[in-house]
């Protein structure tokens, strides 16, 4: 009923308007139009003004790297659920790409401005997030990295995350159940150079597999940047470099099912034990289907309930958390190895994300 | 525009010309006052939603989160204005701050001298976009398109893919603040106005200024008039190079880093901001006013939805709308003229 008389008020103030040559010069007239625009939108605008948040309600910022993985939808689903479950109000945003800092900065500045009384992140870029950190720090704004550290780590008030270096070590020590001492010719599919959480995974892994960087069984490395069509061409690179590959550690679930297709496309599938990290559902799914041998799954929807609850406990009872916080890893795999421990993909897809 | 839907032919010749001049009319200026009605209509709106948008501090962090998209939308209008366009200029941006960054972190050089290498990096990489429209003729897309990946390869290889921290205090000096009553202003705002101002005065007010949009109207009718255009064209792409040099220093500013990452969708946003602002990317047409409230439209949109709790997506989408309607406007306009 409202905005059919602001149409009816804008149509008539057009009509009024249209007689060439009768009225104040064009640029007025324009000008005039666009003055009576703004005290329209004040007028209809005004009602929508009841509708927005109560100044009480503690609201919650939650920033992840980009919009589209399915990792950090489930963060944001977990947060959504938890902020309307506590009472308080979630602001979100997310980098256009994955390392696209500039928007998070944005963000940050944003959400500030806002009035949030905490912010959740998922830094793309772990040292030059840090300035606007402290920013909104200093502001008395609480934060909390989610997932992946700043650098250093301090610059946030605390970090929720998977032990990363853990996650690498499980699918290591089962790989070297599985392959015990027989030969093996290994591929690293890492995330992106210079991240802290793609030199965590691949260093956990070698500890667990009982190696380390200088081995000469590591016959190919490739980035990915955790990206399904990237792993593809770094796995079909990797198998032109060493056609017998046959370990393959990946960064994540889309790049090992990417690696899976070029494996499959070569017909080498049968001969290769890939590893992987995340515990998403599409990943679980592919340890069912035999895709993938095992994989850590990480939980990012304790991430980021815990994160809300930080930031509602501080908001309430002005206390702040500090330090790290694991939010758990499990191995999942449906070929058990003496020794390592790990739960079935019955159990992981009860668990999974995305 | 209830004159519009009348048919030249209806009218006989006589009222055809004058539907027509009020038609191209109308269009024109819609295509000129489209960036003030919408940012009105934007910011009375978010207004009236959060009580935190028409504030001091509120109205200069925008400007603070425009200011490196709208000093390359600086560069960027010069170019579209000729005619042109250039895709390679967050790229060039990138490298001229990676450059400022290591040549004072990594190699020791005395700050200054260190900005005054990366903004000449970036008038080199303007020039040389410059030198292959005017001397091989290649299509102003295409030049821009090889350049932009050059300075992207460039500035990752030379970065090694780190982000340079812990800059000379001189060299961030533009996202410092000053405050005038409560509001924070930082001084890298302050930079990017002056930077339209002289802009505006130069198109307006002298030759060189008016010979660009004489260039971008008609190149051939520009050169039979005695404009040098291949000489006023290379000018202006190094012109721009430049000014995306002072845009590496405002980045660097801002975000207090070097980082190899920055500005890799900031060519399609400055372009964005032109387009915005009315200036027609068929050349000779449109004003650099235009493209800072182009700019403003887009930071304020972005603000204000964060402010008011809806998702950042939705400020892609009623960006791409308003594009639409900007571009539809111009060509709408044109084509009577034509």
């Amino acid at each position: 009923m409202l905005i059919a008389t602001c149409l009816r008020v804008v149509e008539s103030s057009r009509r009024a308007n249209a007689p060439a040559g009768l009225g104040p010069p064009p640029g007025v007239r324009g000008i005039a139009v666009a003055f009576a625009a703004l005290l329209l939108v004040a007028a209809c605008g005004g009602q929508g003004a009841s509708s927005s948040s109560s100044a009480s309600q503690v609201q919650v910022g939650l920033i992840t790297k980009t919009d589209t993985n399915p990792f950090f939808v489930k963060m944001k689903e977990g947060a959504t659920k938890e902020a309307a479950a506590k009472g308080a109000k979630l602001q979100t945003g997310a980098g256009k790409f994955d390392g696209d800092n500039q928007t998070q900065v944005t963000a940050i500045e944003n959400m500030v401005a806002g009035g949030v009384k905490g912010i959740l992140i998922t830094p793309n870029d772990t040292k030059a997030i840090i300035p606007t950190i402290d920013k909104a720090r200093k502001k008395g704004v609480l934060v909390i990295a989610l997932d992946t550290a700043t650098d250093p780590q301090s610059a946030v008030d605390a970090l929720f995350a998977t032990d990363n270096m853990k996650a690498g070590e499980l699918i290591g020590k089962y790989a070297k159940a599985v392959e015990g001492d027989k030969p093996v010719k290994i591929a690293m599919l890492d995330g992106t150079t210079g991240v802290t959480v793609t030199l965590q995974r691949h260093n956990g892994f070698l500890a667990g597999f009982g190696t380390n960087n200088s081995d000469p069984r590591i016959v190919c490395t490739a980035d990915t940047s955790g990206d399904q069509a990237k792993g593809q061409t770094g796995m079909e690179n990797c198998l032109t470099k060493a056609p017998d590959l046959n370990l393959v550690y990946t960064i994540n679930e889309p790049a090992a099912l990417g690696a899976n297709t070029a494996l499959k496309s070569a017909n080498k599938q049968s001969n290769v034990l890939m590893t992987s990290v995340d515990g998403g559902c599409t990943g679980v799914q592919a340890v069912k289907d035999g895709k993938i041998a095992a994989t850590s799954q990480q939980y990012p929807l304790k991430m980021a309930i815990e994160g809300v609850d930080a930031v509602v406990d501080y908001a309430k009872n002005n206390k702040k958390v500090s330090g790290y916080v694991d939010t758990g890893v499990t191995l999942i795999t449906d070929k058990p190895q003496p020794g390592v421990d790990s739960k079935d993909t019955a159990f992981g897809l009860a668990n999974c994300w995305g | 525009m209830s004159n519009a839907a009348v048919t030249p032919d209806q009218l006989g010749p006589s009222g055809g010309d004058r539907a027509r001049a009020f038609g191209s009319a109308a269009l024109a200026q819609l295509s000129t006052l489209g960036p003030v009605i919408a940012l009105v209509i934007a910011s009375g709106f978010f207004t009236f939603e959060s009580p935190r948008f028409l504030t001091g501090g509120n109205l200069s962090l925008i400007v603070q989160q425009v200011m490196v998209v709208g000093t390359l939308a600086v560069g960027q209008t010069l170019i579209i204005l000729t005619a042109g366009i250039d895709l390679s200029c967050g790229a060039v941006m990138a490298l001229g701050s990676i450059v400022m960054a290591k040549m004072a972190v990594i190699v020791g050089l005395n700050p200054f001298l260190a900005i005054a290498l990366g903004l000449a990096v970036c008038a080199a990489f303007g020039a040389i976009n410059g030198g292959l429209v005017t001397m091989i003729r290649l299509p102003a897309f295409i030049v821009t398109l090889g350049t932009l990946n050059v300075a992207f390869a460039l500035t990752h290889i030379y970065s090694k893919d780190q982000t340079i921290a812990k800059l000379p205090a001189a060299m961030t000096f533009f996202g410092n603040t000053f405050t005038i009553g409560q509001t924070d202003i930082t001084y890298g705002s302050i930079l990017m106005l002056v930077l339209f101002a002289l802009t505006w005065f130069v198109l307006r007010q002298t030759a060189a200024g008016r010979h660009v949009y004489a260039l971008g109207n008609n190149p051939e009718a520009a050169r039979l008039t005695g404009i040098k255009t291949a000489r006023l064209l290379l000018l202006v792409y190094t012109v721009a190079g430049l000014i995306y040099g002072i845009a590496a220093l405002l980045i660097i500013g801002r975000t207090g880093v070097g980082d190899p990452n920055a500005g890799a969708t900031d060519n399609l946003d400055s372009i964005t901001a032109v387009v915005l602002g009315g200036t027609s990317l068929f050349g000779g047409r449109g004003s650099i006013v235009g493209t800072l409230l182009g700019a403003l439209v887009i930071g304020v949109i972005r603000n204000g939805l964060q402010l008011i709790g809806v998702a950042s997506i939705y400020q892609v989408l009623i960006t791409g709308i308003l594009v639409i309607l900007a571009v539809a406007a111009d060509q709408l306009a044109r084509r009577r003229q034509g």
